[in-house]
């Protein structure tokens, strides 16, 4: 590796962490305790904890087939969808947010008639906070395992199958374990998008304690009137995303190589 | 390998120290020709309007002067002067913010209270579930949207609900009053706590149903001079000329209630 690369990754990493030490710098760390264990703080925790852990959840089980799919299918016209589902990445979340309360709002085509059939309202409710988060986090998932199966190739599988195998068990015994490297990594990004969602969640699904106000909500809330407050909780947020990413690491972003 | 290290980290480190002072000076102060002058209006969301308008006036009456907002909540506003925001007056949606303003030495003379906003319910087009009174706001199956208690027309709400012994299951506390305006009008809520200067802005999209108990909760707003204004004596006849005539009818066409 050339020396000279130092320099701007130097400069890159200043970009990222500098930032977080004025955050640092900036807190009262002798009343962080009791700031991160009020009560609405501990709820919004929660509610962040278990609706991106769901939304993640949500992310594998639909985001696998759909990068499998679009990695593999030969049908024309994939080429657009690969693109469609980058759109998330570069709406604004609020817009995102607008566009799900459009399709599922009351007025919404779709809202209108879950309401009508069914009695259900989605906005207002932690459920419209997880179809946001999964709105938002579903392509870092999807692009990830995409890039992963491209660049494995379909060898492996066109063997199987001229060895006999159906394609469920192609699927099953060759594509996914071929996965499961780029599953980690996608699965840890896709949660920490979840996690930090905002801008989304706030339009469509509002804002009220223990139902909808998530970590980063919370945080907007308590800027209003307490800045050490809403300093405190951003703390808490990056300590819950780093322990999440720590975690995860080892066998997540660096990849297990066969 | 040690010693590049250093050296690069170094580097980085006072390029990074250095970025931050280098942008400050990108707020508007510089005066594009030298006769020309700009005025920098710092002020709440809800004037956004009534302040666009008058801001005009003022241009018409001042030639070679450029007058420039910065529509925001007022406690971000506040926060930004704090920080060294460059402006010249500041308008405030409520003497919280005002009065946190001064606490902090950022005002130059005393601030004057301009304009005074009251609470009224919005509804979607039609009023689909016929409110007619606050208390029907706490009937069941009415969504309800209101302003979280943290800003001014969450405040306000707090105080009308106390007064009335009425007590709301808000579906959502909004960070501001345009979004819950945003949810009544998108048909999300059967009804919103709003300014009734929201709901005038927004006639057509909305309806509005006044209620008597909204004057137990009027918020005042206040405009000052910001200490140290690049344009003082501007900043003084722009606030003179909110105070005066034409800033009571830019103001009143919008629903404010002037002094």
């Amino acid at each position: 590796m050339p020396w000279v690369l130092w320099i701007p990754a130097t400069v890159a990493l200043a970009l990222v962490v500098l930032p977080v030490v004025g955050l640092l710098a900036r807190s009262d760390l002798t009343r962080f305790p009791s700031l991160v264990t009020s009560d609405a703080s501990l709820q919004a925790l929660r509610l962040s904890l278990v609706t991106a852990a769901l939304s993640t959840v949500i992310c594998v089980l639909l985001g696998v087939p759909l990068a499998v799919v679009l990695a593999r299918s030969r049908l024309r016209g994939i080429r657009v969808l690969r693109a469609v589902v980058l759109l998330p990445l570069v709406l604004p979340p609020v817009v995102g947010g607008l566009a799900l309360l459009y399709l599922l709002g009351r007025k919404g085509f779709l809202g209108y008639l879950l309401n009508v059939v069914a009695g259900v309202q989605v906005p207002f409710t932690a459920g419209a906070v997880v179809i946001a988060q999964t709105f938002v986090a579903m392509p870092f998932l999807v692009v990830s395992l995409e890039g992963a199966l491209r660049n494995s190739g379909d060898r492996y599988e066109q063997v199987a199958s001229t060895l006999g195998a159906r394609p469920w068990t192609v699927f099953r015994r060759v594509t996914v374990p071929l996965l499961l490297p780029a599953l980690g990594s996608g699965v840890v990004l896709s949660f920490a998008r979840a996690l930090g969602e905002f801008g989304a969640t706030i339009t469509f699904a509002g804002s009220l304690e223990g139902v909808t106000r998530t970590l980063p909500l919370e945080v907007y809330q308590q800027a209003e009137v307490d800045v050490d407050s809403a300093v405190a909780l951003a703390l808490l947020l990056i300590v819950v995303a780093i322990l999440v990413i720590a975690l995860a690491r080892p066998r997540a972003l660096e990849g297990v190589r066969s | 390998m040690k010693k590049i290290l250093a050296a690069v980290a170094a580097v980085a480190l006072v390029a990074t120290a250095c970025g931050p002072a280098a942008d400050s000076g990108s707020t508007v102060s510089n005066s594009p020709a030298p006769e020309a002058k700009t005025l920098t209006v710092f002020a709440a969301a809800s004037l956004t309007e009534s302040f666009g308008a008058l801001g005009k006036q003022f241009e018409a009456a001042h030639p070679g002067v450029a007058v420039k907002f910065n529509f925001a909540g007022s406690s971000a506003l506040v926060q930004q002067i704090t920080q060294g925001a460059k402006a010249d007056v500041f308008a405030s949606a409520d003497q919280a913010n005002m009065d946190k303003a001064a606490k902090a030495d950022l005002l130059d003379g005393q601030p004057t209270v301009f304009a005074k906003n009251t609470l009224t319910i919005a509804v979607p087009k039609g009023n689909p579930k016929g409110i007619k009174t606050f208390a029907d706001l706490a009937k069941a199956g009415v969504i309800v949207v209101v302003c979280a208690p943290q800003v001014p027309c969450g405040a306000a709400e707090q105080k009308v609900e106390k007064s009335t012994a009425v007590t709301l299951k808000p579906a959502s506390q909004e960070q501001d009053v345009k979004s819950v305006l945003a949810k009544v009008q998108s048909g999300d809520a059967d009804a919103g706590l709003v300014y009734v200067t929201d709901a005038t802005s927004a006639a057509g999209k909305v309806d509005k149903v006044d209620f008597p108990e909204a004057s137990g909760a009027v918020n005042d707003y206040p405009i000052a001079v910001v200490k140290d204004a690049p344009q003082a004596a501007l900043a003084k006849e722009f606030t003179d000329f909110v105070l005066g005539a034409a800033g009571k009818q830019e103001l009143g066409k919008v629903g404010f209630v002037t002094p």
